[in-house]
């Protein structure tokens, strides 16, 4: 930033995958608690972390996304016995997809959300959004979007 | 583009999210995406005028699609499905966009950038909907049969009104016997009954009961299949397992008191007691109170022990409900056994609500003496020369320091959820932050949980005081049955399917598929693989598995999912 010319501030963007019946519920739970957190996260649910096309994820970072963060079921996930695996599977898969790409893997993230895990969504938020400000601006990011007062 | 007609409603909540978030230009904005052909602003998305203007907007403008940006979808779902089902609409091309609990609530002090967001969220749901397709549910026949986990007196009940439906129960307790916490209090509020006899009337008449197999001894350990047709395993504490076919599963396992630490207000004193052991005493006198030999002549009752605990990180913020009252009443019964025993009350605030005021104005007029401390400074309990001293600040006396030596000091300990990690682990049912079973709404849905089919009753769901808990029972009664009642269940028809043009049947989906809802079929002159609607769970685990994206999940195809992703990060003026 110099100092003739201001930037607008710029705040990450950061894709959610939460699904419907685990993480979606503890990220509700932290809205319903109006616990604050980057106004850059948005989030898409689906039925299970563990039925996510890896592609979707890299389709989220060649659009403009800064990173995308998977808020798995966990062991909890009541379709898939193994989805702990299964959604590290497709997450390493992901993450291998934007090496090959020469984008930075560590644009994607991973952690198990349970369905009253508002405290570590909102904590996990903060970090991530702070690691990707580390990162920088990827080669397709997008202008300043969702630039709010706070 | 895709020339389809979709109307978008922007829901304000009253204020819950348009004191956060500017719902005219979010309208405004969606307004202007290429397929909307229709959008407003309500004041209640969910109220029956607002689904009549929505009604008549879908029939006036032939829309073929419906986005509406309000709450969380666990809570709205069913009603808009409903509402464009009313309206003639497929209900499978409604949407529901979260602009409350993942954006208003979420970002209270960013009215610019919940605003955005708010755009950017209606336009990805405006995405998908254009890329949505008319379903059927799969429907499928359910089983006349419910399991009703719990026989204290919410589980009793629940048993012999599902019972009265023609549903068929079995009702499994942990414990030796049926009865739970209400058998051991002796008389309870509000009509003074005794514990044993309300709850030995409710045995006997389950025992009598063709349509009811009662099970003691005995856990729900596991749970497969789905709603209307769950198969569940019993194990007795001899081991041997039961394994039952049951349409609903209701859950009515109850609370444990609260159990004071030692020292906390003296508790592991001599005199020292807790509600609930009190109460036991109280039952076994017909005469006047005698603890270990001696007369009592003086009880103070100490409220609050272990609720609304306001301390950093204890789960047991929540008031405990039938406390107040359980003590106003226990007072009348001393005074009946004995008008010359002096009680004092300390407590926080008195919440005998509703009609067991009385119960407290009784106490009083009966010469029981309230007095108020503070949380900050409680009363403080010692053993002094063997005999129990109680310190209290009263705040009603500015604050005045009274000293009291009671017989008896009576910790008023509230509920707390029960340890039941076999049965959680089991039905997988998530736990609030009190830890006691988590309903999806409170006020909306109180006796539903997420695992559909799974219902939560009496003070398992939270605290509760008998009635409440008969009450919520019933609740939970009045959902089982018209689930099972129907006789059938209509499936959410958001499972996978294979497009046969794609497919090369490279058995990687079948691999992936923990249900064996793939089946191989001919398709022209090859093998192609098909997705068996009533066995697939709609998870997706065949989506990252397939090498030609093949596959994919209704209501969350690829097409889908990227279309709600390019329109997630489209600019907003």
């Amino acid at each position: 930033m110099t100092a003739s010319m201001p930037a607008p501030e710029r705040h990450p963007r950061v894709l959610v995958f939460s699904t419907n019946a685990i993480s979606d519920m503890g990220i509700d739970l932290a809205g319903s608690a109006h616990m604050n957190y980057p106004v850059g996260v948005e989030v898409i649910a689906v039925p299970c972390s563990g039925g996510i096309n890896p592609r979707w994820i890299v389709h989220a970072i060649d659009a403009g996304f800064d990173g995308v963060f998977v808020a798995a079921d966990g062991p909890e996930c009541s379709y898939l016995s193994d989805c702990v695996a299964r959604t590290a599977h497709v997450v390493d898969r992901a993450q291998a997809l934007l090496r090959e790409r020469g984008q930075d893997p560590a644009r994607v993230k991973t952690a198990a959300i349970c369905s009253v895990c508002s405290e570590p969504f909102v904590h996990h938020m903060v970090q991530f959004t702070k690691a990707l400000e580390g990162l920088g601006a990827h080669p397709t990011a997008l202008p300043a979007v969702a630039a709010g007062t706070a | 583009m895709t020339g389809r007609r979709i109307g978008v409603v922007v829901c304000q909540c009253g204020g819950n999210i348009s004191d956060y978030v500017d719902t005219e230009r979010v309208r405004a904005a969606v307004a202007k995406e290429g397929d909307v052909v229709a959008a407003h602003v309500e004041m209640f998305a969910c109220s029956d005028a607002a689904q009549q203007n929505a009604i008549q907007e879908i029939r006036e403008k032939k829309l073929d699609g419906i986005v509406v940006c309000s709450c969380s979808p666990k809570l709205h779902t069913a009603t808009f499905r409903a509402m464009a089902e009313r309206a003639g609409l497929n209900p499978y091309e409604y949407t529901q966009v979260n602009i409350r609990e993942q954006d208003s609530w979420a970002h209270t002090h960013d009215r610019e950038g919940a605003t955005r967001k708010a755009i950017q969220l209606a336009r990805s749901g405006v995405a998908k909907t254009a890329l949505s397709e008319p379903l059927t549910p799969t429907r499928v026949e359910t089983t006349p049969q419910a399991v009703v986990v719990g026989a204290g007196i919410a589980g009793l009940r629940a048993a012999l009104s599902l019972s009265d439906l023609g549903i068929s129960v079995h009702l499994v307790e942990k414990a030796e016997a049926p009865g739970g916490q209400v058998v051991r209090w002796g008389r309870i509020f509000p009509n003074d009954k005794v514990g044993r006899t309300l709850v030995d009337g409710l045995v006997a008449e389950v025992r009598r009961r063709e349509n009811i197999q009662l099970y003691t001894s005995t856990e729900l350990v596991e749970k497969k299949g789905r709603l209307g047709a769950f198969e569940v395993t019993l194990k007795t504490a001899a081991g041997a397992t039961i394994p039952l076919k049951v349409g609903a599963i209701v859950v009515a396992t109850g609370f444990e008191p609260y159990t004071p630490a030692p020292g906390e207000f003296g508790y592991g004193l001599e005199g020292v007691l807790t509600l609930p052991e009190f109460k036991e005493l109280v039952a076994a006198h017909p005469g006047p109170l005698v603890y270990h030999g001696r007369e009592v002549r003086t009880v103070a009752y100490i409220y609050c022990v272990g609720s609304r605990d306001a301390s950093s990180g204890s789960p047991r913020t929540y008031c405990s409900r039938y406390c107040c009252s359980a003590t106003s009443h226990i007072a009348t019964v001393v005074q009946g056994l004995d008008p010359s025993v002096h009680q004092f009350h300390l407590f926080r605030d008195i919440r005998t609500y509703g009609r067991y005021e009385a119960l407290y104005d009784r106490a009083l007029r009966g010469g029981s003496v309230f007095l108020r401390y503070s949380e900050e400074a409680p009363p403080t309990v010692r053993a002094e020369n063997g005999s129990l001293v109680l310190n209290v600040r009263d705040q009603l006396l500015a604050g005045e320091d009274v000293e009291l030596r009671p017989d008896l000091v009576v910790l008023v300990t509230g509920m707390v959820p029960r340890s039941n990690e076999g049965l959680v682990k089991a039905l997988k049912l998530p736990l609030g932050q009190d830890g006691f079973f988590h309903e999806v709404h409170v006020k909306l849905r109180p006796v539903e949980t997420v695992v559909d089919g799974v219902f939560i009753v009496g003070t398992a769901q939270g605290p509760k005081n008998v009635a409440e808990s008969v009450a919520s029972a019933l609740a939970g009664v009045s959902k089982a049955g018209a689930l099972l009642l129907k006789g059938y269940v209509d499936l959410d028809p958001l499972v996978a399917r294979v497009d046969p043009a794609l497919c090369v049947y490279c058995d990687e989906c079948t691999k992936a598929c923990p249900y064996g809802a793939i089946d191989r079929v001919q398709y022209g002159d090859r093998e192609v693989a098909e997705v068996n609607g009533v066995l697939c769970k709609g998870e997706g685990a065949c989506v990252p598995a397939c090498p030609k994206e093949a596959v994919s999940l209704r209501g969350y195809s690829n097409e889908q999912i990227t279309s709600m992703i390019d329109a997630l990060v489209k600019e907003v003026a």
